[in-house]
């Protein structure tokens, strides 16, 4: 029998749609089929400028906007060779592990709401109000910040920010043990989760898997310690590996992830040295308002911003970071002109559900359901 | 391994399969012969220094008249035991076909799919390749340079009724 | 519409308008559709922070059957806009529709090939909500705009 799981569900995450062949309530096959939201944002960024196209990105994966904001500003910059100040560094390290914490939650209330935990919800959606008002006490924006630019941020965070964070510090790590006594020992949990949607590590590495899902199988790949970007291996942490690669694996190493999250930010959040908060470049940043009321050359430096934006040399170049799905990564090709030639996005959720198949086969319908969320996709993402 | 030792002993051993290697901005980026790809990607997952047993990203760009062959298709490929990346391209005719790497990589089937589907490459000895973000029956390849954007102007009290769907040039910038 | 069926012809009944009316604002019941980044915020609106149960929507039904307001939350892409229609005529009368955010209202910053520029190309809207995305309580002030709108709606025979 084949059965439609339509774009229109409860439990699929967004708009995907999944086409399965049944014997009896056992999946045969399980094709998903993507591509209901497709936007055309990589077309659309080539007619905007640099600056323009990075609010382009904050909508890809919507669960996690700083960390898509953060490849491509990166990208950028390997390409045009930029400097990034510190105290530049270590905000963005802060914000992008807020961000962690912030998928991770939506994560952890959708998946459990799915399988019937309905109270995680509410929990998890609870917390997230105080990540979403550091967002906007930082940029004005309770989502879409947009905050990174190329060379620093876009403003310096305003005082108070680090008494704020402080808080979220403070009262974390409660609030995840209140999850975990939730979850990680009941028995329905662990009925439903242990042994559902296996994959071993070489299938794993064979189908592009990243993130979570390959650290579950015992793979110990995180690019934040392989190939350290924007100051990381400053920071003490550890990385979680599972052992099974079933949904249960990989649930643990999701919350474990937000307790080395909060580690991180903590240490960043002591050693925030003062400085500069973007590059003192004058042809990529602009200059501040001061100097531009007085000096000649910094006005003609801010018109020329404004008015054409900063054009990168010729050639492309590829930079990926881990982002809380997997390895995100931006290829840019750069024709000397104001605006991108060709921007790509390596997607890690569109790679992750296309192994749906090798992790649902033989299991039943309620199984799927499980297995679709322990994926952690996002639409956004897969059908840019 | 660091990219200066990666290229040269790739100059050492398969210099008959590149067309040329670089090092642009600390990554090693190389234009491989289209006939030796599938030969080449094997080798250097198999080679006990390199492992690259991770393919991260296939892509395509467009370089319309800029060049004499019209596309390049891009491969990453990473190493998970020893932390180093390469990027491969292959350049193509309008009209050529690549071979696919999905005997080798499984995670190569979608994403052939997609450059198939955006730019209308076609890849020999793909098992299954037809559209996956757009529709079946969608014509043309939005991703090609010569496929208009095709933006609506905004309604005005003055344009009222009247707005038609234009074209995005490149060299004007009325956005 | 069930109480249309049975009054007769030619009678102007304003408390029995009314009373309808509160019934049918005081429990609308929307339909889980949300497509993109605004069906996040639309979450956190269902969520306890900022309560929408209080307003009589705490059940979120899945099937288009059952409900009474979709809340098109997110861009409508070409290949959905089918889709959309169908579940637009799978629900049944009085029904409503809320396009929440700038991709649904007009196709917001994608202008492109892909985003239909505006959902009500495709289905009527009642009420249209700006934002990208729209705060919690922009979208709570947008519902309580259409509860006066059904508070105030005439009975008409069908």
């Amino acid at each position: 029998m084949v059965l439609n799981v339509g774009p229109q569900h409860p439990a699929t995450h967004g708009v995907l749609r999944v086409k399965l062949k049944l014997d009896g309530e056992t999946i045969i096959e399980a094709e998903p089929i993507v591509g209901y939201l497709h936007t055309g944002i990589e077309k659309t960024m080539e007619a905007k400028t640099y600056t323009q196209a990075l609010t382009m990105t904050d909508r890809m994966d919507y669960l996690a906007p700083m960390s898509n904001n953060l490849v491509y500003v990166m990208a950028v910059e390997k390409l045009m060779g930029v400097e990034v100040p510190e105290r530049a560094q270590y905000i963005r390290v802060i914000l992008t592990e807020l961000t962690r914490i912030n998928s991770h939650l939506v994560w952890l209330g959708t998946h459990a709401t799915d399988i019937g935990a309905m109270t995680m919800f509410l929990y998890c959606f609870r917390e997230r109000e105080k990540i979403l008002k550091i967002y906007e006490f930082v940029s004005g924006v309770r989502m879409m910040s947009s905050y990174f630019r190329v060379g620093g941020l876009a403003k310096d965070v305003p005082a108070g920010f680090d008494k704020r964070v402080k808080e979220i510090l403070d009262t974390f790590p409660a609030k995840i043990d209140e999850y975990e006594s939730l979850l990680t020992e009941n028995q329905i949990w662990k009925k439903r989760t242990i042994g559902v949607g296996v994959i071993s590590a070489e299938e794993a590495i064979n189908s592009g898997l990243s993130g979570p899902l390959l650290r579950a199988c015992g793979v110990n790949w995180d690019i934040r310690k392989a190939n350290p970007y924007c100051g990381y291996d400053k920071f003490d942490f550890d990385v979680p590996l599972g052992r099974n690669g079933d949904t249960y694996d990989r649930y643990k190493c999701r919350v474990e992830e937000m307790r080395q999250s909060l580690r991180i930010v903590r240490q960043a959040l002591d050693g925030l040295p003062e400085g500069p908060y973007i590059t003192t470049d004058r042809k990529i940043a602009p200059p501040p308002k001061e100097e531009v009321l007085k000096n000649m050359e910094q006005l003609i430096h801010h018109f020329k911003i404004w008015v054409d934006g900063f054009c990168p040399p010729v050639g492309d170049v590829y930079h990926s970071i881990e982002s809380p799905k997997g390895e995100i990564g931006c290829y840019i090709v750069s024709d000397g002109t104001k605006k991108p030639y060709r921007v790509h996005f390596r997607p890690p959720s569109f790679i992750n559900i296309s192994a749906l198949n090798k992790l649902a086969r033989g299991r039943m319908i309620a199984d799927l359901i499980a297995i679709i969320g322990s994926t952690d996709i996002v639409l956004g993402e897969i059908d840019r | 391994m660091l990219p200066e030792q990666i290229k040269s002993q790739l100059e050492k051993d398969r210099a008959g399969d590149f067309e040329s290697i670089q090092i642009i901005r600390g990554d090693i980026s190389a234009y491989v012969r289209k006939e030796r790809l599938i030969d080449l990607c094997r080798y250097l997952r198999e080679n006990p220094d390199l492992q690259f047993n991770f393919l991260s990203m296939i892509t395509a760009a467009d370089y319309l008249s800029r060049r004499k062959k019209r596309f390049d298709v891009v491969y990453s490929l990473y190493s998970i035991p020893n932390h180093h990346r390469i990027m491969l391209k292959v350049m193509l005719d309008d009209g050529e076909e690549v071979p696919s790497l999905t005997a080798l990589w499984d995670t190569a089937n979608w994403q052939e799919r997609e450059v198939f589907d955006m730019f209308g490459i076609k890849f020999s000895g793909h098992p299954d390749l037809r559209r996956i973000l757009l529709d079946e029956d969608w014509i043309g390849f939005p991703q090609r340079k010569d496929f208009p954007l095709t933006y609506e102007m905004p309604e005005f009290s003055h344009n009222r009724g009247r707005t038609e769907l234009l074209n995005h040039d490149r060299k004007t910038e009325s956005f | 519409m069930g109480i249309e069926k049975i009054i007769p012809d030619g009678i102007m009944l304003t408390s029995v308008e009314k009373a309808v009316g509160w019934a049918r604002k005081s429990s609308v019941w929307p339909l889980g559709f949300g497509l993109a980044c605004c069906a996040i915020e639309m979450m956190s609106t269902f969520a306890s922070h900022y309560d929408l149960s209080r307003f009589g929507m705490e059940i979120m039904r899945p099937s288009p059957r059952q409900a009474d307001l979709m809340i098109v939350a997110g861009r409508l892409s070409v290949r959905m806009a089918p889709i959309i229609k169908q579940l637009y005529e799978q629900m049944p009368d009085p029904k409503y529709v809320i396009s929440m955010g700038a991709c649904a209202s007009c196709g917001g910053i994608f202008n492109n090939y892909a985003i239909v520029q505006g959902v009500d190309k495709v289905i009527p809207v009642d009420i249209y909500v700006p934002g990208c995305p729209p705060n919690p309580e922009m979208l709570i002030d947008g519902i309580m705009k259409l509860h006066r709108k059904i508070q105030n709606e005439k009975l008409k025979k069908a």
